[in-house]
């Protein structure tokens, strides 16, 4: 008797790890329903849950959208949601989480989430809110056959040398404006000021308050930075984020480049760029200020979600269907497509750029409800500085008066 | 007509007015005049792959306790137009106190979005509407005297910028006036300067974005002026060719006080249009050297996760003020002429 419970447990546990048995989908004929940015990642994890669990479910359907961080808080407002989960990075989960639009995952984790690594679980107060699966940052590209042409010994690792290799690039007449950098009014102008700012060592807030805290020398040294960078840039670089950046840099028009760490598989593929430029470039880490040591980047993770207005049932299919797309399988499948944080993920020449940068201490995109309130002052204030009519005092000055005007409109102040 | 049969007539689309034009306005006022409630912050430690951080985030019990017993939010009264954001009464002041010459108190004044918006928007407007007009008027004059056979294919080609989609026109403009486009490319070449760039001087954001709203509304206006030069009256001209005037004296004393009409209705749908100019700038990608009141609207509704809907209603009701002033000199003028015919 013992023994024929043995073998029926041995057998079960063989049908456990082949991969005959279909993923645990939790709660079968449930309606799953994702909205997630457009990105092969996103895809590969979405696609991994579909194929796993798209059979138990009633309907299976995904919204794949670039506008996604837009329309989210409005789709997950109303109940029953529009969505079961939503695919967020660092700063959407905050803009959902600041309307009380995705539910603790704890109980969900315990049931499902045994594959899963600690380093995955986002937690808030020790509330598991998302379960991460890949990390993007910001970093440097170089061209090193430039490089060596103009005469620059080994990688630059800090801006003051960043800025040298800029120098002696156009001092040997090969490039006029050999950096590129998404500069574009917005979003990106305030990312930039945003790394430069964190390598500086720099507070975005005054602590446990709303209060702004940028208007200081390390404000003013990192705009001066990122002036002496923007120099280097192309004479368009207010109009230029990352696709064209890309295409400037696939074209062979620059040599350093500060760019985000999903666009290095796309440069080094064998696609749009010559060999020349393919072969020559190399990732690296985000720089540093001279003797300093935090790189200047913002460590970006992107993950899965639940929706607080779904039933529990569709909560749970929805949650146990994307968590069994998180497999070694599916990362091996998938090893270029994303620096991975699920077991199995071999780091290419892709991903050297963003493991230098996370093991070189950068910091995550701040996570602090109001952030995206200062993030867009400082996108639309630096620009007067970045075109030489205002000084960085002033500029800093605009940034903090327009936060705070909308912070009190917006009622964090 | 009897007053009762001209309600009957007019109700359906009065109400669709009310509906969707009126009610709609009186609700962004409303808006406009409200605030968000207070976010009740807390201190927590949020931790990611990369390490834990003490960060702040919103209470939502206590947040949506608030919201949901006063849902429009804390009245706020006129603050929000007078504020930063829009009006910024109290930054106008202090710069008009502090500073001694005109020249910067402007740049003072030049600085806050709303004043550098509505400067690009009322200059593109004052230059856009005459060079449309004198431009459309040119064109109609010279399809008007093109051999029959020429005449529908000119039309149609004529017409094709107005009826390229704004966003579609400005995003090709766009890629050719890049440094590596065929206009671009050209101009670097003929002045000799491999960084001359449309793209990064405002002067050349300005007049590119001028010539762009010129080539694209023309077609507007030369399509009604070449309508209205068909009803010219043949006979008034021979009687004028009789009495010997040349060429010019005939356009002068003939074609143009005929088109007069035309031109006030054309300026007022123009000056309406480009005061609300916005797809340009997007399509362009020129919010670093020239905004509108249009595209403040949008940027402060696009905020995401942050959209100040005050601000946004607090500048649509600033910009149809704007319109309505704009407009009230031609339609004084129309109503004078109803008035004149009437009686």
């Amino acid at each position: 008797m013992f023994l024929k419970r043995l073998t029926l447990i041995g057998a079960f546990i063989t049908l456990m790890g082949s991969s005959v048995y279909a993923a645990d989908c939790g709660p079968a004929g449930q309606s799953i329903r994702i909205l997630a940015s457009d990105f092969p990642a996103i895809h590969a994890v979405a696609g991994a849950a579909e194929d796993n669990c798209g059979g138990a479910a009633a309907e299976f359907n995904r919204n794949h959208t670039t506008e996604a961080r837009q329309i989210m808080n409005a789709a997950q407002t109303p109940n029953p949601a529009e969505y079961t989960s939503v695919i967020v990075a660092n700063s959407t989960l905050v803009q959902l989480m600041n309307d009380g639009l995705v539910r603790p995952l704890n109980d969900l984790v315990g049931k499902y989430g045994g594959h899963l690594k600690q380093n995955q679980l986002i937690t808030i107060d020790d509330n598991i809110m998302a379960i991460a699966f890949m990390a993007n940052s910001q970093h440097m590209f170089y061209r090193t056959d430039i490089l060596g042409q103009a005469g620059v010994e080994g990688l630059p690792a800090t801006y003051d040398e960043v800025l040298a290799a800029a120098e002696k690039i156009r001092a040997a007449g090969i490039m006029e404006h050999p950096l590129v950098m998404n500069l574009k009014v917005g979003w990106n102008v305030g990312e930039v000021f945003n790394t430069i700012y964190l390598a500086h060592g720099g507070d975005f807030f005054k602590s446990g308050s709303a209060e702004p805290s940028i208007n200081n020398e390390k404000g003013i040294a990192a705009l001066n930075t990122m002036k002496a960078l923007v120099e280097y840039a192309h004479p368009d670089h207010l109009t230029q984020a990352s696709d064209q950046t890309q295409g400037l840099w696939e074209a062979g028009k620059a040599a350093i480049g500060f760019m985000w760490g999903s666009r290095g598989g796309v440069i080094l593929d064998d696609e749009g760029s010559s060999e020349e430029v393919v072969s020559n470039t190399v990732l690296s880490g985000a720089p540093t200020v001279t003797g300093g040591s935090i790189p200047g980047a913002t460590l970006w993770w992107d993950g899965i979600t639940i929706a607080t207005n779904v039933s529990d049932s569709e909560a749970e299919a929805t949650f146990a269907a994307l968590v069994s797309g998180m497999t070694t399988e599916m990362v091996s499948k998938h090893n270029d497509d994303a620096i991975w944080l699920i077991d199995g993920f071999k780091p290419g020449p892709a991903a050297a750029g963003v493991s230098a940068t996370a093991s070189g201490g950068a910091k995550s995109y701040p996570m602090f409800a109001q952030m995206g309130l200062l993030h867009n002052a400082l996108g639309a204030e630096l620009v007067d500085f970045l075109k030489g009519s205002e000084s960085a005092e002033q500029a800093l000055t605009d940034v903090e008066a327009v936060y705070v005007a909308g912070a009190k409109d917006a009622g964090y102040l | 007509m009897k007053h009762s049969t001209f309600f009957w007539f007019i109700l359906p689309s009065l109400t669709a007015m009310i509906l969707f034009i009126a009610l709609p306005i009186v609700s962004v006022f409303i808006q406009s005049l409200h605030i968000e409630h207070e976010q009740v912050l807390i201190v927590s430690e949020s931790c990611d792959p990369f390490g834990c951080e003490e960060t702040t985030s919103v209470d939502t019990e206590a947040s949506s306790k608030l919201r949901a017993e006063k849902p429009l939010g804390r009245f706020n009264g006129l603050k929000t137009y007078t504020n930063r954001m829009i009006l910024a009464f109290d930054e106008v002041g202090e710069a008009w106190r502090t500073t001694d010459s005109f020249r910067e108190f402007w740049d003072r004044v030049f600085n806050l979005p709303f004043y550098k918006s509505l400067t690009f928007t009322i200059t593109y407007t004052f230059v856009v509407t005459p060079f449309v007009l004198i431009l459309g008027f040119f064109v109609a004059l010279g399809v008007n005297n093109l051999p029959k056979i020429l005449k529908g294919p000119t039309i149609f080609s004529s017409l094709l910028p107005m009826i390229v989609t704004p966003l579609v026109g400005s995003l090709i403009l766009f890629w050719m006036v890049d440094g590596d486009g065929v206009i671009g490319a050209t101009l670097q070449n003929i002045f000799n300067d491999n960084s001359l760039s449309l793209k990064a001087s405002p002067l050349l954001t300005w007049i590119m974005l001028m010539v762009y709203g010129v080539w694209h509304l023309s077609p507007f206006s030369f399509i009604v002026f070449y309508a209205g030069l068909q009803t010219v009256p043949q006979e008034t001209l021979e009687a004028a060719m009789i009495d010997g005037a040349t060429k010019l004296q005939r356009m002068r004393h003939v074609v143009i006080p005929h088109l007069m009409p035309l031109v006030i209705f054309i300026s007022l749908i123009l000056l309406m249009d480009n005061f609300r100019v916005f797809e340009p700038i997007l399509g362009f990608s020129a919010e670093a050297h020239a905004t509108s009141l249009s595209w403040l609207i949008f940027s402060h509704l696009r905020e995401s996760a942050f959209p100040l809907y005050n601000v946004a209603g607090a500048t649509s009701m600033i910009t149809i003020l704007g319109v309505t002033i704009l407009l009230t000199p031609v339609l004084i003028r129309t109503w004078r002429d109803f008035n004149r015919k009437g009686h």
